[in-house]
């Protein structure tokens, strides 16, 4: 009832890092098809210096979307990524579950 | 998604009230709805759908791609009585991944030596539950089977329509607690959401048996509770 804040909350790691002054960006899993290990819905939060919290792929993507991440709050202009076995890219960063997931990149303004 | 929405979520989060994230998925546009208040008229279904199922997903509104996402509180169980049964609940209750917290006032019972893992408070339900109110998300689990410790809680959480209202007692104890709830003003249909005797008929005999039964009934109440219905809670 009275639960100390998670520190391995993405959200809430998300709204710490920025009320420290920093440039942050939010990943969440917005479809998935066949065996994706994270369902949609799941976060993973992303700084400027490439810090990270969460998961959106149980590891299989994250360094993919974190380095699309900064160049995200960079541009402050989101994204939708996709992976997936029949895509070039995903078989180079391996997601070798098989599934297929799409990725919804945003800059936390304001 | 501006910081102001997401101190909104977490916010709704903190305070156990189920919410619902709308992102335009076009041009980034979010937006946070709480169950409760009212939502705009062409999103209304999609959120309520949202709220009831728990699931995330894409939809496709007069041609825009939004992205609905939704956070409901973790679902958490209130046991009354620091009794033998709540001793093995709050073991199974950890492993099946829920939160637990024991209120009993009698501090013989209520030791921290007898419950080492969960919050414990040895205090009347009387005086906890008003600042730490029981919810939709929460099951409630009467073990004292002493009406002057069970009856108020049992009231209380019918009112708060928590997904789960268990009572232990024999079937002549229920029938006495059932007379003594409509005396006191409880609606016949709420008395009758009551589970007892408490936890699934397995035949359960010693305490961790029966708290395998009271938790296993728990899960099924959380699982197979009806979308539609208006109490009952953890929709």
């Amino acid at each position: 009832m009275s639960k100390e804040p998670n520190i391995l909350d993405p959200l809430e790691i998300a709204e710490t890092w920025c009320g420290g002054g920093r440039n942050v960006a939010l990943a969440t899993v917005i479809e998935t098809w066949g065996s994706a290990p994270r369902r949609v819905g799941s976060h993973l939060v992303i700084d400027d210096e490439g810090n990270f919290q969460g998961s959106v792929s149980g590891g299989c993507v994250e360094g993919a979307v974190i380095a699309e991440a900064m160049e995200i709050i960079e541009s402050g202009i989101p994204k939708i990524l996709e992976f997936g076995v029949a895509d070039e890219t995903a078989w180079r960063v391996g997601l070798s579950c098989g599934g297929r997931i799409r990725v919804y990149v945003e800059r936390i303004d304001g | 998604m501006e910081r102001t929405t997401l101190k909104a979520i977490n916010a709704a989060r903190a305070a156990r009230r189920a919410a619902v994230v709308v992102t335009d998925l076009s041009d980034g546009a979010s937006q946070v709805f709480l169950e409760g208040t009212s939502f705009p008229q062409e999103w209304d279904s999609l959120i309520v759908d949202a709220l009831r199922s728990g699931r995330a997903g894409i939809a496709a509104v007069e041609g825009r791609s939004l992205f609905i996402n939704v956070h409901l509180p973790p679902p958490r169980i209130v046991a009354i009585g620091a009794v033998h049964i709540s001793q093995a609940l709050a073991e199974l209750a950890a492993v099946a991944g829920f939160d637990m917290t024991i209120i009993d006032p009698r501090t013989a019972f209520a030791t921290a030596e007898r419950f080492s893992a969960v919050e414990l408070l040895a205090e009347w339900p009387e005086d906890v539950l008003p600042s730490r109110p029981l919810d939709r998300y929460t099951a409630l689990a009467a073990l004292t089977h002493d009406p002057k410790i069970d009856d108020y809680p049992i009231r209380t959480a019918l009112e708060a329509g928590c997904f789960y209202v268990g009572a232990l007692g024999s079937r002549k104890t229920h029938a006495a607690r059932v007379e003594r709830l409509g005396q006191a003003g409880v609606p016949q249909d709420a008395i009758g959401r009551i589970k007892a005797p408490i936890g699934l008929d397995i035949g359960a005999a010693s305490p961790s048996e029966i708290a395998v039964a009271v938790l296993a009934e728990i899960i099924e109440a959380m699982r197979r509770r009806d979308p539609t219905g208006q109490v009952g809670g953890a929709r």
